[in-house]
């Protein structure tokens, strides 16, 4: 098959025949609009434009898009398009695409904002979210009062199967990373104390680290990107299907229905599992202490024994119940601020891993200040 | 506001949309909205896609603020009641969404029991057995240990309508009741509505576009039109398609066969 081609004939009476000939396909290519106008350039005395088809093999929305400009061009130069000689098929594709006038204001400005106008967009924005945040976090107190007094109302079927998840489910992970952050700890502290024979206290570096800041922290940061992510989605889903809806319209609370179970959960869940990230990293680091520094077990952990205090232990335990609660509440956060479509919900699963991660940070350094100058 | 004063205490007005302006942010959606919902009417809102009749329906039941204007229930202003009046207005009324809504955590009868067991002192047995006898009257009996993503999308649907029935509400609301179903099922469906606005003696409003619908069960309607934002007719549609003189309003009634524009 000829491949497609286009000619323009200038006839008398300043008439213009554009003729199209060969197979046209979107694979091939459009016709050139820009040739036509610059035909019509070349001519500014044609008043109308005619059209042979009787060479045309095949066509299909290549054409089509070619006499959609056609078109625009000739009303815009105020010609006449005399269709007769299209095919009928391309002819009332032409008129159903032109049958809807364009909408005015329909079409989306592009146009570039100025520097200062975005940062007043960005302020604005900024400030709604911080309201909004804090608004949440104003409704989420009172509602903890209410749970105080007993006055709260949600399923308990629902709370213990988030106990669940965001508990006994998570120990793998947990086992994981802990023990491993335990090897790391004890591997680059040996390698320095070995030095000047310092190895015995590979396990007090191991144990208080552990203990006081790593169980707590690295416990937070797995339920975030775990648990966090997966409350964003699930009440981000319930918003786009509109169950959060359908609970306010039976005079039903979201945040105590649903925001509620999810912070206890994840504020009871929090200690247990930082507990036994402390234990899981202290043995971690005894497997370096005792095979690669030739430690005894009873010497390792006897010497952590020593190291630590009760209050060292009772301090992470708190930390980890703290960060237990910002998570659950960026997640549920996130989860209510949902859009409205599914794409939505990733970006709300994705901004409460963030967020959940940033205020951990953040908490842990007020926390060492404080614990500092409280002197614990 | 004027008409729902006139009309005073003696008034069948069970719901009054009075100046009511709605709005996403500095986007007007509609304005001056005025119109009356009888009680035990079926009151059609009808009108092009995407138009506002969802966002309409929101406003009713208290989900979107107003940007202007008041809605009544009874002789009570619903817009500007405090929360704990608004939560017990809201409790009298019941709400089928679009998709249905169900709870996905939670079985066909404990979605439908749940309102049950918190508003009333029925003991757990006795919540099972009404919330069974809702869903039986649905068309669901069986189905009670179901979870909603184990059902078709007509069923869920069905399900939805039972735990909106769950306290006997005075008003039902439906959004797009026939979306998303077969001709049959929806036909059963508008079946259902009118026997439960008989039998309930419940006010039934209800989101559509279907026009099978609208003439089968509306005795009471308001059109909302895209173009000039507001409402341009109401009253009962068979009423409108005979009588209506408004190009829109007919094109629309008529699926677009009288081209009167």
């Amino acid at each position: 098959m000829a491949a497609g081609a286009l000619a323009f004939i200038l006839g008398e009476n300043s008439s213009l025949e554009i003729r199209l000939s060969g197979a046209w396909s979107l694979r091939a290519g459009l016709p050139e609009a820009a040739s036509f106008q610059h035909e019509l350039d070349q001519a500014p005395q044609v008043k109308t434009v005619a059209f042979e088809t009787a060479g045309l093999v095949a066509w299909d929305s290549s054409v089509l898009a070619f006499l959609a400009e056609v078109s625009e061009l000739c009303r815009a130069r105020g010609i006449e398009m005399n269709r007769a000689g299209l095919p009928t098929g391309l002819r009332r594709l032409l008129e159903l695409a032109e049958a809807v006038p364009e909408k005015k204001g329909a079409r989306q400005e592009a146009g570039e904002a100025s520097v200062l106008e975005r940062i007043g967009g960005i302020a604005i924005s900024a400030t709604g979210a911080f309201g909004a945040t804090f608004a949440f976090l104003g409704e989420m107190t009172l509602t903890v009062g209410q749970f105080l007094r007993l006055r709260a109302r949600f399923r308990s079927a629902d709370l213990f199967l988030l106990i669940q998840q965001c508990g006994a489910q998570a120990l793998p992970i947990v086992t994981l990373i802990s023990f491993l952050v335990g090897v790391i700890l004890a591997f680059v502290g040996a390698v320095q104390l070995r030095q000047f024979g310092a190895q015995i206290y590979v396990a007090d570096l191991v144990g208080i680290g552990m203990i006081r800041e790593m169980g707590a922290m690295m416990t937070g940061i797995i339920m975030a990107g775990r648990t966090g992510a997966a409350f964003a989605a699930q009440l981000g889903t319930m918003k786009v299907t509109q169950e959060i809806d359908a609970f306010t319209t039976l005079g039903f609370s979201a945040l105590e229905f649903l925001v509620l179970p999810r912070v206890i959960a994840l504020v009871l869940m929090m200690p247990l599992l930082c507990l036994y990230a402390d234990f899981l990293g202290v043995l971690g680091g005894a497997v370096i202490g005792v095979g690669m520094l030739d430690l005894s077990w009873a010497t390792y952990f006897r010497e952590t024994a020593q190291a630590i205090t009760l209050a060292d232990i009772l301090g992470g335990v708190f930390k980890s119940s703290v960060y237990g609660a910002l998570i659950a509440l960026s997640g549920c956060l996130r989860g209510m601020q949902c859009g409205n479509s599914s794409s939505a919900v990733g970006d709300a699963a994705t901004s409460a891993v963030v967020t959940g991660i940033v205020s951990i940070v953040v908490a842990c350094g007020i926390f060492a200040v404080a614990f500092y100058v409280l002197g614990i | 506001m004027a008409e729902a004063k006139s009309n005073g205490d003696s008034s069948p007005a069970h719901i009054t949309v009075s100046q009511l302006t709605m709005a996403y942010g500095s986007f007007v959606l509609m304005h001056d909205l005025n119109f009356a919902i009888n009680r035990g009417d079926v009151f059609i809102i009808m009108g092009g896609s995407g138009c506002g009749k969802s966002t309409l329906l929101r406003h009713l039941i208290g989900l979107n603020e107003p940007a202007q204007g008041d809605i009544y229930y009874a002789d009570e202003n619903f817009t500007r009641a405090d929360p704990e009046r608004r939560r017990e207005l809201v409790r009298r009324m019941g709400v089928l969404f679009q998709s249905g809504a169900l709870w996905s955590s939670m079985t066909l009868a404990e979605n439908v029991g749940l309102s049950l067991g918190e508003y009333t002192d029925l003991s757990a047995a006795e919540i099972r057995h009404v919330a069974s006898l809702k869903l039986a009257l649905v068309g669901l009996k069986g189905f009670e240990d179901y979870y909603p993503s184990q059902i078709s999308g007509g069923m869920q649907k069905r399900a939805g309508l039972a735990r909106a029935m769950a306290l006997d509400p005075e008003i039902l609301f439906f959004d797009e009741p026939s979306a998303g179903l077969d001709p049959i099922s929806s036909r059963l469906l508008d079946d259902l509505i009118l026997e439960l606005r008989d039998s309930l003696g419940a006010t039934v409003v209800v989101v559509t576009h279907e026009l099978a619908s609208i003439f089968a069960i509306g005795n009471n309607s308001v059109f909302l039109d895209t173009e000039s934002r507001t409402m341009i007719a109401g009253g009962d549609p068979k009423e409108l398609l005979a009588r209506s003189h408004d190009p829109t309003v007919r094109r629309f009634l008529t699926r677009g066969a009288e081209e009167t524009a």
